[in-house]
């Protein structure tokens, strides 16, 4: 099933939710809502499915307008952020409202009950009611009646994120081989730059009520159309810097010297915003043409396996990420590595003018052993 | 110790509470003779003889019928408009609708005797003068309004993603709201019902003054007892006992629910 809409905007009152919007999903494909909270994700998959009406424009499934058509009537199937279920069914009954309203015969719901409950591991608890089991398994049961539809477009609004870290990584990957095995268009809602890389398929960038770039999930991390793209699609945020181009090289904030070769040979004169994602400062030397920034430790923040370490620099604010449990003692000196290869170049206007050749993604050790 | 003088005040307060109870229950085991004769804190001579007259004179017990017959159409027909309303007002935004909200409730702090006149003289135009239905619609009133007020919030407890959750699986609006969302808020509806009961169980204004006999309450037939021989003061002890049944029932069964429902399902 191909969905999309077609110049849709939402407003209620006086106030915009969703600004003129033009999408286009194809059909069996994943799609990622990657954006910050309130950025509309919500609101445009409510559009998609019917839920609301766009003030304006239109919503197509298949070249046929479906504006307005209520959701009732429509093939989708939907899991919210909180674990939504029927409290006073039983979660057999609870998977097996969607096939009881669509007249499936008995057998035939058992069978598919049956089966997509044993596929998500809740087949032992098929008699018990949802208040009576953890968040991971009540969020296991609105999966389950979401999937049990077979609807031919499946909506998950940020699905994973009431669970704590360990369900949530082991229901993404069963999630992810789920998405691969079905014919339906699944559109997945998240805040998390992380969870979209992890399930590949297609990005559309959210943010103010705009899809702000949409694309593979690897060409928009790689080539983000614009600065609020690389700062949504970063996590933590890309650093920032000014920078002018003058005579053959750039020079970023209060004196940082970066030669123009490789993806930023040619950059006229001008003054540009110079990004470059925290993975990509280290605190060795990984190749000759690294730049050196001198300066001191402001903050290390510690964020599970990895440490944030804050550097300010000739009053500009640097953020490099390092691998493992570090500590830094605030005011040491320290100095950081960054390769020019790993520069992201915007215009004032927040445009992308030069992107990372071959993908910031890859690390930057393979680059200079090739 | 202190857990002791607690306890001893509240024994005292609940001693307070019942002792009225209490006299009217002892009133109505004795004989008129006997009440006027002598004080006594337990009744010598028991009877029950003013239970027996109660329960054979159709003239008494058609009061307690008629009361129950009006009261459970008042509180069946306040559940069956208060739910759509409720959910119109916990669900939806429309023109005015908080407006509208708070205008109910100000039809409960309008005194009833304003609405007495125009009531005997609308209900005496239409033929309804004397009948139970009469006495219900009156109570609407006054139990609508309640009722809609409960139940929105027991109604706004539960997550509007159901609502959604249900037409995405394809329920239509009926069948949703009976099969899922009315066993969702079903305590507010038992609290609903049981206040629609009780203020109507003891409303006494309309109830008089829009029967004559067929449709006379208890409440009323209980002035019978004063005649210009005196008061029959064991008959209408026993009937006032009478009357506490009903309501004492109801208590029993929404016992557990009743901090909720006055909290209005605002906890």
């Amino acid at each position: 099933m191909r969905i999309g809409l077609d110049q849709a905007t939402l407003r209620v009152g006086t106030v915009t939710h969703i600004y003129p919007t033009t999408v286009d999903l194809a059909p069996d494909s994943l799609n990622i809502l990657l954006g910050p909270t309130l950025s509309g994700k919500t609101t445009l998959m409510r559009l998609l499915c019917g839920l609301d009406r766009p003030t304006t424009g239109r919503v197509w499934v298949d070249d046929v307008d479906v504006t307005g058509v209520s959701v009732r009537q429509r093939d989708v199937a939907m899991v919210y952020q909180q674990f939504i279920n029927y409290p006073s069914f039983t979660v057999y009954d609870n998977i097996a409202s969607p096939l009881r309203r669509a007249g499936v015969s008995k057998a035939d719901i058992d069978r598919r009950v049956r089966q997509v409950a044993e596929m998500l591991r809740i087949d032992g608890l098929l008699a018990r009611l949802p208040a009576e089991l953890s968040g991971g398994q009540q969020q296991r049961i609105a999966l389950a009646r979401a999937l049990v539809k077979q609807a031919r477009l499946l909506l998950l609004d940020e699905p994973l994120v009431n669970l704590d870290y360990k369900l949530r990584e082991e229901l993404r990957q069963e999630l992810r081989a789920i998405f691969e095995a079905r014919k339906s268009c699944v559109v997945y809602a998240t805040t998390e730059p992380l969870e979209a890389l992890m399930l590949g398929g297609n990005t559309l960038v959210v943010d103010g009520g705009r899809v702000l770039q949409a694309g593979p999930t690897i060409d928009v991390y790689n080539r983000p159309a614009s600065e609020r793209v690389g700062a949504v699609f970063s996590d933590p945020p890309m650093n920032m810097i000014e920078g002018r181009v003058e005579g053959g090289a750039a020079l970023l904030g209060d004196g940082l010297r970066v030669p123009l070769a490789g993806h930023l040979t040619g950059l006229s004169n001008g003054v540009y915003r110079w990004g470059v994602r925290t993975n990509h400062l280290a605190l060795s030397r990984r190749h000759a043409a690294d730049i050196e920034i001198d300066g001191v430790v402001e903050l290390g923040e510690i964020s599970g396996s990895e440490t944030f370490v804050h550097v300010a620099h000739n009053g500009v604010s640097w953020v490099a990420q390092e691998e493992g449990v570090q500590r830094f003692g605030i005011n040491d000196a320290i100095r950081v590595y960054v390769n020019p290869d790993a520069f992201f170049v915007f215009d004032r206007t927040g445009a992308l003018v030069a992107a990372p050749v071959g993908g910031a993604l890859r690390p930057v050790e393979e680059a200079t052993h090739g | 110790m202190r857990v002791r003088k607690r306890t001893l005040g509240l024994v005292l307060y609940l001693v307070l509470l019942l002792l009225p109870i209490y006299w009217m229950l002892n009133m109505s085991l004795r004989t008129n003779a006997n009440i006027l004769g002598e004080f006594a804190i337990i009744p010598t001579e028991l009877t029950l003889a003013n239970y027996a007259r109660i329960f054979t004179d159709p003239a008494w017990y058609s009061g307690y019928i008629n009361s129950i017959v009006y009261v459970s159409m008042n509180t069946a027909i306040s559940l069956l408009t208060a739910l759509p309303a409720a959910y119109a007002f916990s669900r939806y935004r429309f023109l005015g609708d908080k407006h509208m909200f708070f205008w109910l409730l100000t039809n409960r702090m309008a005194p009833p005797a304003v609405f007495l006149l125009p009531f005997f003289q609308l209900y005496s135009t239409f033929g309804l003068i004397d009948t139970h239905i009469a006495v219900a619609i009156s109570h609407l009133l006054f139990n609508v309004p309640l009722a809609v007020w409960i139940l929105e919030g027991f109604m706004s407890g539960v997550p509007r993603e159901i609502d959604e959750m249900a037409y995405i699986d394809g329920y239509s609006y009926p069948r949703f709201f009976l099969t899922v969302f009315v066993p969702l808020i079903r305590t507010g509806i038992g609290v609903t019902a049981f206040f629609c009961f009780m203020f109507s169980w003891v409303e006494l204004l309309f109830a008089r003054t829009l029967t004559t006999t067929n449709a006379k309450p208890i409440a009323a037939v209980m002035t019978r007892t004063v005649s210009a021989s005196g008061l029959d003061w064991g008959l209408l002890a026993a009937a006032g006992i009478l009357t506490i049944v009903p309501g004492a029932l109801v208590i029993w069964f929404v016992r557990n629910y009743m901090a909720k429902g006055f909290a209005l399902g605002r906890v």
